[in-house]
Parts: C-alpha cells; structure tokens; sequence
C-alpha cells in the first residue's frame, strides 16, 4: 500500500477464537478507502472469518473472542462493547455467498434496511429504490415489476438486489462473501462489472476462491493461509511478483 | 464353480432384490395402503350411517300368524345361524301405545304384507314417531269437514299463527325473568352492602306482579293451541288423540315421489343445524352443541395461539442454550402426552376452584354460594384445553422457526436489524406455514376432546347459548353443550339407545364436518401464506 493512500479500516493484532480453538493470529492490515481489496486463500484459511469480524457478524455465533484492535476511520473501535454493532453494521453493508433475499416484494426487499431504521417518507423510499437498483444495474430488468416477488428472480438478478439492499443505506464499506460462487459466468461477470462500478465510491473487500476473479476486479490483494495474513500488497504485484513463497505456490496452483 | 452358474444368476437376483429394497419399497406401500383404507372406512362408516338417517323409509304393514298387525320401517335384517330363517327388525313407532319403539319379527310369522298407501308417519315432541293412519281433525276452526288430511292443511295457518303468539309470550316470560334476576342479584349486592334495597324491592314486587299476568297469558296460549287435536288410529284400530300443535313433522313417506323424499329429508336437515334438541337429545337438532363446540375451539385459539407462538419463540430465539433449556423442552413434550382427564382436573381445581372462586369472593360476593365463575364453563373448558395444546402449538413452532434459513436471518443483521426487526420483518412471517400447521394439529386436537370438558363445563342440556343478543353478548361463564359429549350423551346415556342410534352417527359426521371445516379454512390459509414466500430457487 501506498502511503499516499488513507485508510478505512486499521486492523492491529487480531486474533479470533472460536471457542478454544484460534482461528485468526495477529493480523495486521491497512485497508484502503475507496479501493477494492481482495482476501484470497485455501477453504479454512480464516478469510471469512476475518471479514465477519469487521462488521462484528461473528457476534451471532455463540462463544466466540476476539482480541486485538479494528477502527473504522482511524477513530471508531469496532470491537468497543459500547459500540452498538447495528449501527456499526448500517456503515457496513455485506453481500453473502447464497443470495439471500427476504420473501417480500422487489420494492420492500430495497427499502428493508431504510424501513427498520425509521425511514416513513414514501417519496424518499421511492427515490431511494430507483437510485439503489439503478446503481446495482438491475433498475431495467425490474423497474414495472417492483411489487412482484423478489424469489421470482434469477439468481444473478437475486444477487443484484442484494447489493442494490445493501447500497440503499448508503454504507461506507461493503463486505463480499464469494459473492459469485453461486453464479453461473455470465451472472458473474455482471457483479464484476458492478463491483469495477462502484469503485471509487465504496470500500469494497471482496472474498474470493477464484483467483482470476481476485486479479480481475481488485485493487490490492491479501493472502491467507491457516489463519495468518501471509502477504498484502497491489493486485498487480502480488499476482506477478509475490514476495512471500507461500503466495507464489498458492497462485501458481502447488496447492490449495 | 462352472456347475453353479444358473444359481449364481438366480442368485444375482435375489441378491438384488434385497439391495435395492424392494421389500422395503412394497411394505411401505403396504403401510399407506392400510392407512387410507382405515381412513376411508373410517368416514364411509360415518358418512353412509349419518347420511341416510333423515331420508324417509317406506312402512310396512306385517299381518303376523296371531293376525295381530305391525306398522313400521324395516331397520335390520338377520338370518338365524341355525334354521337359516329371516327375522326383521322394525321400527315400530307408538311407544305411547305398545311401550317399546323396535320389534323383532320372524319370517315364517308373517302371514301377509303390504305397503298400505296412507300410512303416515307423525314426529313428536314426545313419544317418537307415531305411525299410523288419520282419522280425523277435531278444530272448532273446521265448519265444513272434507278429508281429514286436508282439514289439517286448512287448520294449519291458524295454528302458525297461535303458535308464534305462544312463541313471543314464552320469549317474553324468558326476557322479564332475566331482568328480575338481575335485579335479585342488584338487592343481594345492595344488602351485602348493608344498605337498603327497598327502591329495588318495590320495582321487583311490580315486576312480579307483570310477569304473574305474563304467567296467565301464557297458559290461555297454550290451552288455545291445545284445543286443536286430532285424531289417529294406528295399524290395529287403536285411535288415539293428539294435540297438532305437538306434532312437529308429518309425511306419508308411501306416497312420497323422490323429490318429495328430498323434501323431508332437507327439512329434517335444517332442524338439525338450527333447532334444539328434543326428547332428551335424540332427536331434533344440534344447535346449541355445534355453537359451543364451535366457540370453545375458537376461544381456546385465541388463549393457545398466541401463548405457544410467543413461548417458543422466546425459547428459540432468546433463551441461552443450555441444561435448563432442555429440561423445558423435554418437559414441554411430556406435556403433550399427558392424559386428557388430567388437564380436566386440573382445570377443576385451578381455574374452576381457584381462579373461578376468587373472582366469586371478589367480584360477586352478594351472589355466595352460588356461584357464578365459580362453575364450569365455557372460559374454563376452553382454557384447560388451551393448556392441553399449547404444548403441540410451541413445538411446532420452534421446528418452524429453526427451519427458517439461517442466510435470511444474517441478511437482516447486516443491514442493522435488531433481533426483534428480524423476528417481525423476517424469521416469524418465513415460519408461519409450519406454525399455522401447529395450530391445525392443535385444533383438531382440542376439537376431539370430551373428558376434560364433562368436568370443566360440559352440560347435556345448556338453557342458554354462550352467545346470544343479550348485553355483552358473549357469555363465558355459561355451561355449554358440545358435539363430542352430545355423541357419547345421547348413544350410551339416553332412555332409549336404540332409538338413539341414528342421533349419534349424525352428531359425529357434524362433528366430523366441523373440525375438517376448521382445519381446511386453515390450510387454505396457510398455502396462501406459503405461495407467498415459495418459488425460493438459488
């Protein structure tokens, strides 16, 4: 990373325990505002892990520990018993592997996280709607059904709405889960562009197993490996001139 | 093994039989094959036994070897396991004249038979069905006499009339000693208080007065309907007078074409769902049961609904996992096992006792000893059968609950929903197929039971509806009558069981109707709901 590059999440020395067992050692990571980083890394390797931390999703498994410290903006501590994580999670929007929409209307789906959060106002909902699904590229497949299912989708259009659901707080940061690991390709390469869209104007950080996908869409990558962060850099560097020999072996293919 | 090679083959086969199961596949055919054959011969029985009870039987008229005469409906016949000769069993009617309503007779008794054209058949208030013939009308309303059949028609306009009089008086008489009851119990509450009633008393003394003259009117009406008799004879010459006005049917089913039949057959239909019962509930109809088993199940609803729903999702969701947990749950389920009658006594001793007595002591102190919660009664029958499925209604709903997709829950969460908006909005609307199929097990559940209802409120013969036009309108203190204890009343309690039988195979098949009515208004509810959340493709 750059240093002329500020960052959205600082995270210092965290370890993550899921019971007795630790699945997450001291790490350490700057995550850039504005950029799409990567998490890459073999199944168990902790990347999900890591990235449920960040909007203290982990919370809803029980006996779980976290140690070590992640702010938000340099200023907020995420892991601050204070700190209320449904607000913490109104800054953070997450996409998750399955799509996931609630069994309501495409319209209602949009505006969920704006009606539990006290938005009444039908013409701000209404705009929001068409903002969001218009930002999620999907506002032209749906805009004369919005009142149909939205389990009437397709599974990329699906995936879309989760996005458009998840934009339609307006959050700084928007955490991806293999958001494509479900999709078939060309339902993927529409979220790809998506993401390469909203670049710029979220912090995106984007778990993935696929590695092309990972080289295609991010900005900076980061590898794990059994729990430890084992390399971050720029996309571009870590692809073709890893550092570490546990990275090389891993996007060469030697494993994983 | 050359010497092997067509066993082997054989074997190949029977080897395979038993590895791809079919056995296994065939036995469970089998067990869903012996399921709707009981179900079906379950509802045949019933339907076949309850249908044709109203339809009108011809009468028959047997001269037997001692030339004495029977009129009646051929019910049964048998063959004698020895001299393989017939006998009949015939409904003979008349049990004011001949003392018993069945007859057995034998084949080789009948010297004659014949399906004479005007036998009639009359439905009474009292006595059963009279079979017979008419004779004449005796009405100072008839001036010049024709047939007798068609005197009566004349007669019986005026009759309708007399008996509507008759009717609004006895209505009347009923309304004014419901309010002079209320004022007996305003003087108990006002001298429990130690102060002087004689304002009350004066309005009662008047009242009184009122309701003797009302007293007076209501016999002239009576001894008016009763002067219009008629006169029948039955099949060996006896005649035998009868008051019109107690005569509620008559039909000569002989003559009856099949619309005719279809005639009685409606008519006797819808007595059954909005008339009282007669005759010690064996005939006449249903009404007063079906209205208090209907309103038991629907209170019991609104007690065991919404009490499991909120237990069990506080056990799912918001309890800590741990020992205590499983100790409720398992508690939970032994509940559901436990004998009806229990929860009956239990519902005695508690609500009818306990609670039913304390609002006594604090409410309506005047009114000691008798009591007025302090009774069976349709709140406390329809709270001790909430307890009795209240145990069906929470673990269904936990299943339901734990089977909505954990993805969903998490979409909520991530975008800032508290446990409660997720709840609301997402896990509890997503479950309610599922519960709402709780809640059909449980009705239909409640719906079946009798034993805990003949201690907690059940009556043979309630004077009042739970529900009627009478300020507040619903009455949960009341005594009720229900279907299941009405089938059980009338086929094993009544004077006269035989002739009790039909009653009882109508009474389940509406017991029957009720409760799959209740259950398919829910199931169509429920695939509403689930049409609403299906088609969820990944």
């Amino acid at each position: 990373m750059t240093t002329q590059e500020t960052s959205v999440i600082s995270v210092k020395d965290l370890d993550f325990y899921y019971g007795e067992a630790q699945a997450l050692f001291g790490i350490d990571l700057e995550i850039p505002k504005n950029k799409v980083t990567a998490f890459i890394g073999p199944s168990g390797c902790g990347k999900s892990t890591f990235l449920r931390c960040l909007n203290r999703m982990n919370d809803l498994v029980g006996d779980t520990t976290v140690e070590g410290k992640i702010l938000l903006d340099g200023v907020t501590d995420v892991n601050d018993k204070d700190l209320d994580p449904i607000r913490l999670r109104r800054r953070i929007g997450m996409i998750f592997q399955k799509s996931n929409p609630f069994p309501k209307s495409i319209y209602e789906n949009v505006v969920y996280g704006l009606r539990i959060a006290g938005v009444k106002d039908k013409k701000v909902l209404d705009e929001i709607v068409e903002s969001s699904l218009k930002r999620a590229a999907l506002w032209d497949e749906v805009k004369d059904r919005l009142n149909a299912t939205a389990l009437g989708l397709s599974g990329g259009q699906m995936q879309r709405l989760c996005i458009a659901r998840a934009i339609a707080v307006k959050p700084e940061i928007l955490l991806m889960d293999e958001p494509c690991s479900a999709l078939d390709p060309k339902s993927t390469a529409h979220i790809e562009d998506l993401i390469a869209d909203l670049r710029g104007e979220y912090s995106i950080i984007i778990v993935t197993h696929n590695m092309q996908q990972a080289s295609r869409v991010s900005d900076y990558t980061a590898f794990f490996f059994e729990g430890k962060l084992v390399e971050f850099g720029h996309t571009d560097h870590l692809f073709t001139k890893p550092t570490e020999k546990q990275t090389e072996d891993y996007i060469t293919g030697r494993f994983g | 093994m050359p010497s092997s090679k067509q066993d082997s083959y054989k074997d190949q086969q029977f080897k395979k039989f038993w590895r791809e199961g079919e056995a296994f596949i065939w036995l469970s055919g089998l067990g869903v094959a012996l399921v709707l054959f009981m179900v079906a011969t379950l509802v045949g029985v019933i339907v076949k036994n309850g249908a044709q009870t109203f339809w009108p039987k011809a009468l028959v008229s047997f001269t037997l070897a001692d030339d004495s005469k029977i009129l009646g409906e051929l019910v049964q016949e048998q063959e004698h396991p020895h001299s393989h000769v017939n006998r009949y069993q015939i409904k003979v009617g008349n049990r004011d004249l001949n003392g018993v309503d069945f007859k057995w007779i034998i084949e080789t008794e009948i010297k004659e038979q014949s399906v004479p054209d005007d036998a009639i058949v009359l439905e009474r208030m009292e006595y059963g069905n009279f079979h017979g013939f008419i004779k004449s009308i005796n009405s100072s309303a008839i001036t010049e006499k024709t047939t007798p059949l068609e005197d009566w028609e004349k007669v019986k306009p005026l009759l309708h009339k007399l008996e509507a009089e008759t009717e609004d008086i006895n209505d009347e008489v009923i309304s004014r000693a419901n309010v002079m009851e209320s004022i007996r119990l305003e003087i108990l509450k006002v001298r429990y208080h130690k102060e002087n009633p004689a304002q009350l008393e004066r309005r009662l003394k008047a009242l009184t007065l009122q309701f003797e003259k009302l007293m007076v009117l209501q016999a002239k009406a009576r001894t008016a309907l009763i002067r219009h008799t008629g006169t029948f004879v039955d099949v060996n010459g006896r005649e035998k007078e009868m008051v019109l006005a107690h005569i509620v049917r008559s039909y000569q089913p002989n003559q009856l074409g099949l619309f005719g039949k279809l005639g009685v057959y409606i008519s006797k239909m819808f007595e059954l769902f909005f008339d009282e019962p007669r005759e010690s509930n064996t005939e006449g109809g249903l009404f007063p049961a079906i209205v208090g088993t209907v309103m038991l199940i629907l209170t019991m609803s609104i007690f065991s609904f919404p009490l499991g729903l909120i237990a069990a999702v506080y056990m799912k969701e918001y309890a800590k996992p741990g020992i205590l947990l499983q100790a409720i749950r398992v508690a939970v389920s032994n509940l559901a096992g436990v004998p009806s009658i229990v929860w009956g006594i239990f519902g005695l001793t508690f609500f009818v006792y306990t609670i039913g007595g304390g609002i006594d002591s604090f409410f309506y102190p005047e009114r000691l000893p008798t009591p007025t919660f302090g009774t069976g009664g349709v709140l406390w029958g329809s709270l001790t059968l909430a307890l009795l499925t209240v145990p069906v209604v929470i673990v269904a709903t936990e299943e339901a609950l734990a089977g909505v997709p954990g993805d969903l829950r998490h979409g909520s969460y991530a975008l800032g929903a508290t446990k409660f908006q997720t709840l609301i909005n997402v896990t509890i609307p997503m479950a309610m197929p599922r519960i709402i199929t709780g809640f059909i097990l449980a009705m239909s559940r409640a719906a079946g039971e009798v034993a805990p209802l003949m201690i907690t409120g059940v009556v043979k013969l309630a004077p009042t509806l739970p529900l009627d036009g009478e300020f507040p309108f619903v009455h949960l203190e009341r005594k009720f009558m229900h279907l299941g204890f009405h089938i059980y009343d009338v086929g094993f309690q009544s004077p006269n069981v035989e002739a009790a039988k039909p009653m009882v195979f109508v009474t389940t098949l509406v017991l029957m109707g009720i409760v799959i009515a209740l259950s398919m208004s829910s199931i169509i509810l429920r695939n509403k709901i689930r049409k609403k959340y299906a088609a969820r493709a990944f």
